[in-house]
């Protein structure tokens, strides 16, 4: 029985520990942001009620675009950073799909470059497809 | 209710979310939709939204310990991505057209189904031999437990990456993790051991979340005062799951799942008959 795993044992283990990191502080920076423009929103508008959120205004609340989120950062605005810290959130899988190709190729595994390549394409068609509706 | 009180309770709730959704491997969105929308009042589009991003969070956060402990199959992840990336597109596509009350009732009734299932039969030992199509995909693998390394392999992978495909439609449809969907289709249909199929989930659920979240963020679904309590706190559940699971036995945690999935069953069910959706 020919056993192809514990040949590539080492190179899996590389990968493993680099993604494990990756992820590790992706969500640490994530977090991080959210904290801070959370802190910020909490000491501008923490004692005024709660906005009604059993209407939806989707769009209409602003920073649902990269450009609306970048000016938010700019104007040191609390959404605006949470929102930041949401998009760095969202990044963070997407991300380790890039690492895992990368691992993948390095270590000359050409099913598994295609198959990641291939989740790769469909994350990218997801955010630049237009599919917003 | 003023704005921090608001987020004070909703950190708390995220917090126990994201114990449960890492000890279970599904995801903290299950907890946090019913949270959301019963206990809240929040509109159901925003609770998807905040459960996607919980479902991230919870993933990535729980995904770094067990990966570097080697129990995740990183090659089965990635596989099976292929079909939960491509439904989680789809869901959130159809999301706009689909009356979501048959939809909820459905998936209801599925998951009681699967709990049952899951309840009958104890899924604890290693394939010892697999399918042709696992081997061509180098999808068995090995993983750490008390007693040494041990060896599995795996069958059915067409089926699984059926189940994967329907998971990750639910996934982008209701903003859940379908780690439910996930655990069954490693679990019953593929025979690998639970502890790799609830870490290998919980992989994935991260990426098949992010697949549909890009496309919610940009409809708005994810507002920065529901995100904020809820990433932290769903990250602070996750970081004690992950540290409890090494500790607690698989049985034990077979349970905490079954209780988890007919939860979300029997409230799917109750809000898809009265329209609530």
């Amino acid at each position: 029985m020919k056993d192809v795993n514990k040949k590539q044992q080492p190179a899996d283990y590389d990968i493993e520990q680099f993604i494990g990191l990756q992820l590790r502080y992706g969500v640490i920076i994530a977090s991080l942001v959210v904290l801070a423009g959370g802190i910020l929103y909490l000491c501008t508008t923490g004692n005024i009620p709660m906005p009604h959120y059993q209407e939806f205004i989707g769009e209409k609340a602003g920073f649902s675009t990269a450009h609306q989120i970048w000016n938010g950062v700019s104007n040191l605005n609390p959404k605006g950073i949470i929102e930041l810290g949401v998009v760095i959130l969202i990044a963070t899988p997407i991300l380790r799909i890039f690492f895992s190709l990368i691992g993948f190729m390095l270590e000359k595994d050409k099913l598994y470059t295609a198959i990641t390549f291939l989740v790769l394409c469909v994350m990218l068609f997801s955010v630049f497809g237009g599919l917003k509706v | 209710m003023t704005i921090i009180a608001f987020t004070l309770l909703l950190l708390a709730g995220a917090y126990l979310a994201g114990l449960v959704g890492s000890l279970t491997g599904l995801g903290g969105g299950v907890v946090l939709i019913p949270l959301l929308t019963l206990v809240f009042h929040v509109d159901i589009r925003y609770a998807i939204g905040a459960a996607l991003l919980a479902s991230i969070a919870n993933s990535s956060g729980a995904a770094s310990a067990y990966v570097r402990e080697g129990i995740t199959n990183i090659r089965l992840g990635m596989f099976l991505e292929i079909a939960t990336t491509v439904g989680a597109v789809i869901g959130a596509l159809i999301a706009v057209y689909t009356p979501t009350n048959t939809i909820a009732v459905l998936f209801g009734s599925i998951l009681l189904f699967s709990a049952a299932m899951t309840l009958r039969k104890k899924n604890q030992e290693a394939l010892l031999e697999g399918s042709r199509a696992a081997g061509v995909l180098k999808l068995n693998s090995s993983y750490p437990t008390k007693d040494g390394i041990v060896d599995y392999k795996l069958k059915n992978v067409g089926a699984g990456f059926s189940i994967m495909t329907l998971a990750g439609i639910f996934s982008g449809l209701l903003g859940i993790g379908s780690g439910a969907l996930k655990v069954l289709a490693m679990d019953s249909t593929m025979h690998i051991p639970f502890k790799v199929s609830t870490t290998t989930s919980n992989f994935m659920i991260g990426v098949t979340a992010a697949a549909s979240a890009v496309v919610y963020l940009q409809r708005g679904y994810m507002d920065a005062g529901i995100a904020f309590p809820v990433v932290l706190g769903v990250l602070g559940g996750a970081f004690t799951g992950a540290k409890l699971l090494t500790r607690i036995d698989a049985r034990v945690l077979k349970y905490i799942f079954c209780a988890a999935i007919s939860f979300v069953a029997i409230e799917m069910i109750y809000n898809g008959f009265n329209h609530k959706f």
